[in-house]
C-alpha cells in the first residue's frame, strides 16, 4: 500500500537483538504481589474486596469509578493480606492505592468467567461493555480505558481500525513476540474490535525490521480482504499514534484532536489480544507480556507476567543482573521513565524493564546551545525546540505555549539528536507539567469563587427570611394589639415585606 | 390651565438637566480596573493579606499600593494573572509559592462546636452540632479562619498531598 512519509523523526541503533529471538516465557509467582488500583489514565479503582478475603484468579479486585477509570482483578488465586498504599511504578516514587495479595500457588481461575463461541453475534455496545469490565487499558503505555475508544463510533464517523505494532523505541520486543507467537488470537481480537467500532477496514502496521512478525500477521490475515498489512518504514517516532496515521493515510490528526476525526482509531496489539481473552474467555486483563532488557542484564527475556509482580522478580527471572546498572527504565529508552527501585510493580501499562550500562546511558554534560537547528530537523510535530525551551528557562511558559508547547508529543528526538546534550525533551515536559498545574490552579480559583459567592447568598437568604420573619410577627402583635382579626394570608404578608428594602 | 402646565414641564426640564450635569461632573471616580481585579481575586474574603476582604484588595492593587503577591491563596497564578493586567514585570522564579495547604481536623479533640464551619468562607467544613466536623480538601482554600476560630486547637494546616497524576518533573537545573 502507499505510505506516506513524515517529517523529522530519529533512527536509534534498535537494540532488538538482545531479546527479539527469546520467546515469551510464563514466570513462577512471587511471594506477594501489589496490585495498584491506579494502573490506567482517570479516576483510581475502588476496592471491593476486604482484608483477609481469598479470591481466585480473575475476580474483581476493585471496581472502576466513572467513566474514564477500569476495574482491576485478581492476577492470581490468594487471600488478599493487605489494601493499602504502595509505591506505584512512576518515577516520583509516589504511593497509590494498592491491594496486596498472597499468592496460594495453585492460580486456579474463577469459575464465574464465561467467554462466548461468536463475539460477532454481540452489539458493539456489549463488547464495549465486557472490554470495560475486563478492565482492558491502551496497553502501548499511554494505559487509556479501550472501552471508552470501541464508544467513540457514536460521536465520530469511523471508516478504519489501525493496529500499531510498530514498537519503534528500541530494545522492545514484547509485541513483536506476541504477535510472531499468537497471531492468531491477536488478530482475532482486532477482528471483535473492528465489529465493536463498525469499520470495515483494518490495517495492521508492523515496521520492517519485525520481518517475522509481518509474515506471521500475513500468514494469519490470508483470506480476509478488510485486513491490509502495512510494512512501514522503520523510524523513530513511527509508534506515535498520530504519526502512524498520517503515514498510512496521508491524513493529518487536527491539534490536540483525535485521530477519531479524521475516521480512524489506533489499538495496539497486546490490547487486541487482551479482548480476544475477555470475549473468547471471558478472562480479564490480570497478565502482561514485558520484555526485560539491557545489556546490565544476564539473560534478556520476554516474560509473561501477572500484574503486580515486583519489578525486582523479574530481573531474577532474567538470570539477574551481571552488573550495577547506570539507569533502571520502566518503558523504552526515548520515552520511559526511570524507575524509582525495584520494589514496585509491573502495571498494565509497563512494557519493558531496561537495565542499561553507564555506556549505553551515555551521559553526557550539557554544553551552550549554538542554535545548529538538529533539533528543528529532528521534530517530528514541527516544531522549533530550541526556542520552546529558550523560553521555558527564561519562565515565560506563556511564550512556549504560543510556539506550540501544547502540539509537543513528547518523543525525545530533539534531546537525542542534540549535538550540546541539552535536556530539551526534559524542560518540554518540565513546561507542559507546569501548565497542566497552573490550569489546575486556575480552575480551584474559580470554585473557591463560586463557593463563596453561593454561601455569601445563603447568609443573605437567610437574613431576608429572619426579617420577613420579624416583620410578619411585628404586624400580627400589632394586630392583635389592635383589637382586629390578624391579616388573612400570609402569603400576603410576606410580599409586602419583601416588597419594603 | 396653560400657566400650571407650562411652568411645571418648565420646572421638570431645568431640574432635569441640572442633575444631569451634576451626575455627569460630581461623579466618583472609580477606576475600572478595581472591578476587574476583584473579578480575579478569590473572593474568599479571607483577609490574609492584611486588607478586609477581596474588593478593598483590588482597590489596593488597582491604585498601586499593594504588590501584586499579596493573595496567598492564589498562589502563583493569581500573581501572573496579575502582573500580566498591570504589566508588572515580577520574577516568578523567585515567589516562594509555599504550596496549596488545606485545614485537616483532628478528630479526637474535636467537640462538634460548629465555630470552624461558621467562618468558612467556601462551606468547606461538612458538620453539625455536636458531631464531629470534616474537611473537604477540595473546597479548602487554606485561607486560616478556622484554624483561628477553633477553640479547641484542633485544626492544623497540612500541605497538600501531591498525587501521581499531579507529578510532573521539576525544571532541569541549567549546567551553565
Amino acid at each position: 500500500m502507499k505510505l506516506f512519509k513524515i517529517r523529522g523523526g530519529v533512527h536509534p541503533e534498535d537494540r532488538k537483538g538482545l531479546s527479539s529471538e527469546r520467546p515469551i516465557e510464563p514466570i513462577p509467582l512471587p511471594h506477594l504481589l501489589h496490585v495498584p488500583l491506579l494502573q490506567h489514565v482517570g479516576a483510581a479503582a475502588n476496592p471491593a474486596v476486604h482484608r483477609g478475603q481469598t479470591v481466585r484468579k480473575g475476580d474483581l479486585l476493585a471496581e472502576r469509578q466513572g467513566v474514564i477509570s477500569a476495574p482491576v482483578h485478581a492476577p492470581t488465586s490468594g487471600r488478599v493480606v493487605g489494601i493499602g498504599r504502595y509505591p506505584a511504578n512512576h518515577p516520583s516514587g509516589l504511593s497509590v492505592p494498592t491491594i496486596t495479595l498472597q499468592p496460594d500457588g495453585e492460580d486456579r481461575w474463577s469459575d464465574a468467567l464465561v467467554g462466548t463461541d461468536d463475539p460477532f453475534a454481540l452489539p458493539p455496545e456489549e463488547i464495549a461493555a465486557r472490554v470495560a469490565a475486563a478492565g482492558i487499558v491502551g496497553m502501548g503505555g499511554a494505559t487509556f480505558p479501550a472501552a471508552v475508544k470501541l464508544n467513540l463510533r457514536q460521536r465520530y464517523r469511523l471508516h478504519t481500525l489501525v493496529i500499531n505494532g510498530s514498537e519503534c523505541e528500541p530494545y522492545l520486543t514484547c509485541d513483536d513476540r506476541l504477535i510472531r507467537e499468537q497471531s492468531e488470537q491477536v488478530l482475532d481480537g482486532v477482528r471483535i474490535m473492528a465489529h465493536a467500532l463498525g469499520v470495515g477496514h483494518i490495517i495492521v502496521a508492523i515496521e520492517s525490521n519485525k520481518p517475522e512478525a509481518l509474515a506471521a500477521m500475513r500468514a494469519a490475515a490470508t483470506g480476509r480482504a478488510e485486513i491490509e498489512i502495512a510494512a512501514l518504514p522503520t523510524r523513530y517516532p513511527m509508534g506515535s499514534e498520530r504519526h502512524l496515521v498520517f503515514t498510512l493515510t496521508g491524513r493529518e490528526s487536527p491539534a490536540r484532536g483525535l485521530t477519531a476525526d479524521i475516521g480512524v482509531v489506533v489499538h495496539n496489539p497486546a490490547t487486541a489480544f487482551a479482548v480476544h481473552e475477555a470475549l473468547r474467555h471471558g478472562r480479564p486483563l490480570v497478565e502482561r507480556v514485558v520484555t526485560v532488557t539491557g545489556a546490565a542484564i544476564a539473560r534478556p527475556a520476554n516474560l509473561r507476567v501477572p500484574l503486580g509482580t515486583p519489578v525486582a522478580h523479574l530481573i531474577e527471572q532474567s538470570g539477574g543482573l551481571r552488573e550495577a546498572p547506570a539507569r533502571l527504565i520502566s518503558g523504552g529508552p526515548m520515552m520511559g521513565q526511570p524507575l524509582p527501585s525495584t520494589r514496585v510493580p509491573i502495571v498494565k501499562g509497563s512494557n519493558g524493564v531496561l537495565a542499561l550500562t553507564a555506556q549505553e546511558v551515555n551521559r553526557r554534560e550539557p554544553m551552550p546551545c549554538i542554535r545548529c537547528g538538529s533539533c528543528v530537523g529532528a521534530c517530528p510535530c514541527g516544531l522549533v525546540p530550541l526556542e520552546l525551551v529558550a523560553r521555558t528557562r527564561a519562565a515565560d511558559l506563556e511564550g512556549a505555549v504560543r510556539l506550540g508547547l501544547m502540539d509537543c508529543i513528547g518523543c525525545g528526538s530533539c534531546a537525542y539528536t542534540c549535538p550540546a546534550h541539552i535536556p530539551l525533551v526534559q524542560y518540554i515536559n518540565y513546561a507542559k507539567g507546569e501548565m497542566a498545574a497552573r490550569g489546575r490552579a486556575r480552575h480551584k480559583q474559580i470554585e473557591t469563587k463560586r463557593l463563596a459567592e453561593l454561601r455569601s447568598a445563603r447568609l443573605e437568604a437567610a437574613k431576608r427570611a429572619k426579617r420577613e420573619a420579624m416583620a410578619r410577627r411585628k404586624r400580627q402583635q400589632q394586630a392583635k394589639a389592635e383589637g382586629e382579626t390578624p391579616p388573612l394570608g400570609n402569603a400576603e404578608v410576606g410580599t409586602n415585606a419583601e416588597a419594603r428594602p | 390651565m396653560i400657566a400650571p402646565l407650562l411652568s411645571l414641564t418648565l420646572l421638570g426640564l431645568a431640574l432635569g438637566t441640572l442633575l444631569g450635569v451634576a451626575a455627569r461632573y460630581l461623579r466618583v471616580e472609580q477606576n475600572p480596573l478595581q472591578g476587574e481585579i476583584e473579578e480575579m481575586l478569590p473572593g474568599s474574603q479571607c483577609g490574609q493579606c492584611g486588607y478586609p476582604g477581596c474588593s478593598a484588595a483590588a482597590a489596593a492593587v488597582a491604585a498601586g499600593e499593594a504588590a501584586v503577591t499579596l493573595c496567598p491563596p492564589g498562589g502563583r497564578a493569581l500573581v501572573e494573572q496579575l502582573a500580566a493586567k498591570l504589566g508588572v514585570s515580577v520574577d516568578l522564579a523567585a515567589i516562594q509559592d509555599q504550596g496549596p495547604r488545606v485545614a485537616y481536623i483532628h478528630e479526637r479533640r474535636c467537640t462538634g462546636c460548629t465555630k470552624c464551619l461558621k467562618r468558612c468562607p467556601t462551606d468547606a467544613i461538612l458538620g453539625a452540632s455536636r458531631m464531629i466536623h470534616a474537611v473537604i480538601p477540595d473546597a479548602c482554600t487554606g485561607c486560616n479562619k478556622c484554624y483561628e476560630a477553633c477553640p479547641q486547637g484542633c485544626i492544623e494546616m497540612r500541605p497538600l498531598p501531591i498525587t501521581v497524576p499531579q507529578w510532573y518533573w521539576p525544571k532541569p537545573v541549567p549546567a551553565l
